[in-house]
């Protein structure tokens, strides 16, 4: 047992501090703790400047042009970033696309697909969900029928985030109605400016435009947009999830957000006292602080399991229900800390107006934030379907 | 013991109901949060002549009822269609302030706002005071027959569309004393008043009250110099019975709507209704329920009470609504899915009205530590 990172990881640790101390942009770096939404630019310009030191794809092999660190280095890289207010890495084509082609792909898909994920000429969305195939994604509709040397495809996703910025959409389609369902469904890549493609959004109850409804009228792909085999998707959209599901315990959006929780309650007065003293609401705050103590070490617990090459199990459901319970109640405590000044609603500020800030600082996100965080135990995932994958493993079938 | 409704709160709940449920639909109320204005004007006087604002004052005042029940009964319905409109500024608060207080000049603007026809806000509230309601710092001066009324309002809501606010501020003492506070009257558009308004996250809107030496006559004060505390902490009482009853009428039409949805919402080639870890929390959820009923009818019935009494009602009320109202709209929106996250879908402006309204007049912590305090 040694619960301290080695002098190598350390060294990297302060290789990393360092290049966000030089590279990252203060402009950004406010955004992302003030919680504004930074846009496709902002997002763009935060990939470029990963690209350029080569950090851009922690988890791919260095034959791609990734870093190909271990589980322990993306983990230290993670949380430098969080704490640094560094904006999140759009994760659709980096972290889910990239590894099904890396692994099922052919040449000719990825030498021509991953460089253009790097350089930001692609933006990928993810097209699996659909109106009626939400947890049971294997009951998808959306069809696609071999015509010659193209498919075409018919149906509608959902759900799909940020899709208004994406050129290209990777989608689980039905190639075979016939087939049970997991097998009869493929993996398609469809660049979303062929004709029948239509984005429509969807704004979410904090006001924000962050998923869509993606249309496909007789959209013609052609054939060598398919991965892999036709009727195997299944199989590599299982794959994707498994690496969809790392980081997926947020402990550094947990730890950035407990910080701004206690920033807020030190500078609020309750009772003529500073919050942050008021007795039921330290031990609010102390309870999630502890939580979290115990969860980061469970993190880093199957992060070093991962990193001597073991594939991450139930624990990874476990990190997602726990992680996202204690963020969740982080949101809730900042709601509680800003008091009067959590009800208004400062939609200009969540798109970077110039507007100073009503109320404390930082209290305009907390609401919003609060409400548009109810996704984080729906997707990915329900921490329903979670538990029932821990009881099934840990009851053994039976459930 | 009886725990029904009276013949005619019966029928105003009825006649309420049936209105709203025609009337006020998840699109026309979503178009109004949408508007500059942030309520209807034509359901105001829609509702009022429905008698929801009459419902409110008592007989003496003008009106037929003003009881806790008479509170519970409109609120509820009120929770239930998600109404943004404000009822509970203009005449619980605002009205109900100068009913309790006003001479009979003032009186007679009781009888508009019955009429459907003023608007008022109270800006009581300021930036660093949270929920405690004697933490006034506004300062009113008194100078040959003047009135100089100074300081800041936090999150007055309403205060754009009222044509007069009531406003707290002290004339001795310090913040946190509870003598010394007076109410004024304040036309909103009184030089020296200046607002910088935004809409609510639950849909409606406030401002930001800066007040920067208004004068007054003497006139304008509601009741006697520095002794206006008391009706204000009762008027708190009777804004937290009517948040108590909308949050109760939200959470039901909430549970409603997500025991509809378990029913139809197939996944896995079953209604979602049919995975026993959704029925046992959709169980739980209607357990709460009834506790929020329960506590709502304990303070609606204890209202009148000597203060004390009330008080502790009011905190246990609050307190448990507070716990409960999270819980119903966490799970509502969770046993959803995605759905219940976007913006147009019913549940999710019932979920922020829940969820908001612990952040009027106190939320769960702060009631917990008022029951607290006067447990011992
Ligand atoms: C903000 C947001 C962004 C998203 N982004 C994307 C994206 O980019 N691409 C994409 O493809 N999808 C995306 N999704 C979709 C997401 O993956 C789905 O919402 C999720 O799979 C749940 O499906 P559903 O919403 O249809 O809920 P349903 O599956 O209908 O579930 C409703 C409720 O039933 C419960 N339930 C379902 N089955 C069971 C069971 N067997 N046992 C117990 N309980 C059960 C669920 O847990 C949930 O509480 C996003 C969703 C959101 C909210």
């Amino acid at each position: 047992m040694d619960l301290s990172y080695s002098a190598e990881e350390l060294a990297f640790r302060d290789e990393v501090r360092r290049f966000l101390d030089e590279k990252l942009p203060q402009d950004m770096s406010d955004a992302v703790r003030e919680g504004r939404s930074l846009g496709k630019e902002g997002h763009d310009r935060w990939h470029a400047i990963l690209n350029e030191q080569g950090w851009l794809a922690p988890n791919w092999p260095r034959e791609f042009g990734g870093c190909e660190w271990n589980a322990v280095q993306r983990h230290i890289f993670e949380e430098e970033c969080c704490r640094a207010h560094a904006p999140r890495v759009v994760p659709f084509g980096l972290t889910m696309l990239a590894p099904v082609l890396q692994k099922f792909g052919s040449k000719t898909q990825q030498d021509h697909y991953l460089p253009r994920i790097l350089s930001g000429e692609d933006w990928w969305c993810q097209g699996y969900s659909e109106p009626g195939a939400g947890s049971d994604l294997a009951s998808l509709k959306t069809k696609a029928v071999r015509e010659g040397d193209h498919y075409v495809v018919n149906g509608q996703k959902t759900w799909t985030t940020l899709g208004q910025h994406a050129n290209w959409i990777f989608c689980l389609v039905r190639t075979n109605p016939e087939a049970k369902q997991q097998e009869g469904i493929s993996f398609l890549l469809i660049d979303m400016d062929t004709p029948g493609v239509e984005v429509r959004p969807i704004i979410l109850l904090d006001g924000t435009h962050e998923v869509n409804e993606v249309w496909f009228t007789d959209v013609r792909v052609p054939v060598e947009n398919l991965v892999g085999e036709e009727n195997r998707g299944w199989t590599y959209a299982k794959y994707l999830l498994t690496h969809e599901r790392t980081n997926i315990a947020g402990v550094g959006f947990s730890q950035a957000g407990l910080d701004a929780v206690k920033r807020m309650a030190r500078a609020e007065m309750s009772g003529g006292r500073p919050l942050i003293e008021n007795p039921h609401f330290a031990a609010r705050l102390a309870k999630a602080e502890i939580d979290l103590m115990a969860m980061s070490t469970t993190n880093l617990r199957i992060i070093s399991r991962a990193a001597s090459g073991q594939a991450p199990g139930v624990e990874s459901s476990m990190l997602k229900v726990k992680g996202t319970i204690i963020r969740q109640e982080i949101n809730d405590l900042a709601r509680r800390a800003a008091g009067l000044y959590a009800m208004p609603f400062a939609s200009e500020a969540v798109e970077g107006g110039n507007e100073p800030p009503i109320g404390p600082e930082g209290a305009e996100q907390v609401s919003p934030q609060y409400f548009n965080n109810r996704k984080l135990s729906i997707f990915g995932g329900s921490n329903e379907i979670q538990r029932n994958i821990i009881a099934k493993v840990k009851l053994g079938g039976g459930a | 013991m009886n725990f029904e409704l009276t013949e005619e709160r019966q029928m105003l709940q009825d006649s309420l109901r049936r209105f709203l449920a025609d009337r006020y639909t998840t699109e026309v109320r979503n178009g109004i949060i949408g508007s500059d204005q942030g309520f209807s004007a034509e359901i105001w006087a829609q509702l009022s002549e429905l008698g929801v604002v009459g419902a409110l004052f008592t007989e003496e005042q003008g009106g037929f009822g003003g009881a806790g029940f008479d509170i519970t009964t409109v609120f509820e319905e009120l929770g239930r269609a998600g109404v943004v409109e404000p009822f509970l500024d203009t005449a619980v608060l605002g009205g109900g302030l100068i009913a309790a207080l006003g001479n009979a000049e003032q009186q007679a603007l009781v009888e508009r706002v019955i009429a459907g026809d003023l608007q008022l806000g109270f800006a009581h509230s300021e930036p660093g005071g949270r929920y405690d309601l004697s933490r006034v710092t506004t300062t009113l001066t008194e100078e040959d027959g003047t009135l100089t009324l100074s300081g800041r309002k936090a999150v007055v809501v309403n205060a754009e569309a009222a044509e007069m606010l009531v406003v707290s501020a002290r004339e001795s003492g310090e913040a946190g004393d509870a003598d010394g506070i007076s109410l004024v009257l304040v036309p909103r558009d009184a030089p020296g008043v200046s607002l910088r308004g935004y809409p609510l996250l639950a849909g409606g809107r406030a401002a930001e009250v800066d007040l920067d030496q208004v004068r007054l006559p003497a006139t304008a004060r509601l009741g006697a110099a520095g002794a206006a505390f008391p009706a204000i902490v009762e008027r708190a009482a009777a804004a937290s019975v009517a948040l108590a009853a909308e949050t109760l009428g939200a959470m039901e039409a909430a549970t409603e709507l997500t025991r509809g949805y378990l029913l139809t919402r197939q996944q896995f080639g079953r209604p979602i209704g049919t995975f026993q870890v959704l029925q046992h929390r959709m169980a739980d959820l209607w357990i709460e329920l009834e506790q929020a009923r329960s506590a709502t009818i304990n303070v609606a019935g204890h209202l009148a009470d000597e203060a004390r009494m009330r008080d502790r009602h009011v905190a246990a009320a609050r307190n448990l609504i507070g716990r409960a109202g999270r819980m119903v709209a966490e799970d509502t929106i969770q046993m959803h899915g995605g759905i219940a996250m976007t913006q147009e879908y019913e549940l999710a402006h019932l979920a922020k009205r829940i969820v908001m309204a612990d952040h009027r007049f106190g939320d769960t912590d702060y009631h917990l530590e008022q029951f607290i305090a006067l447990s011992v």
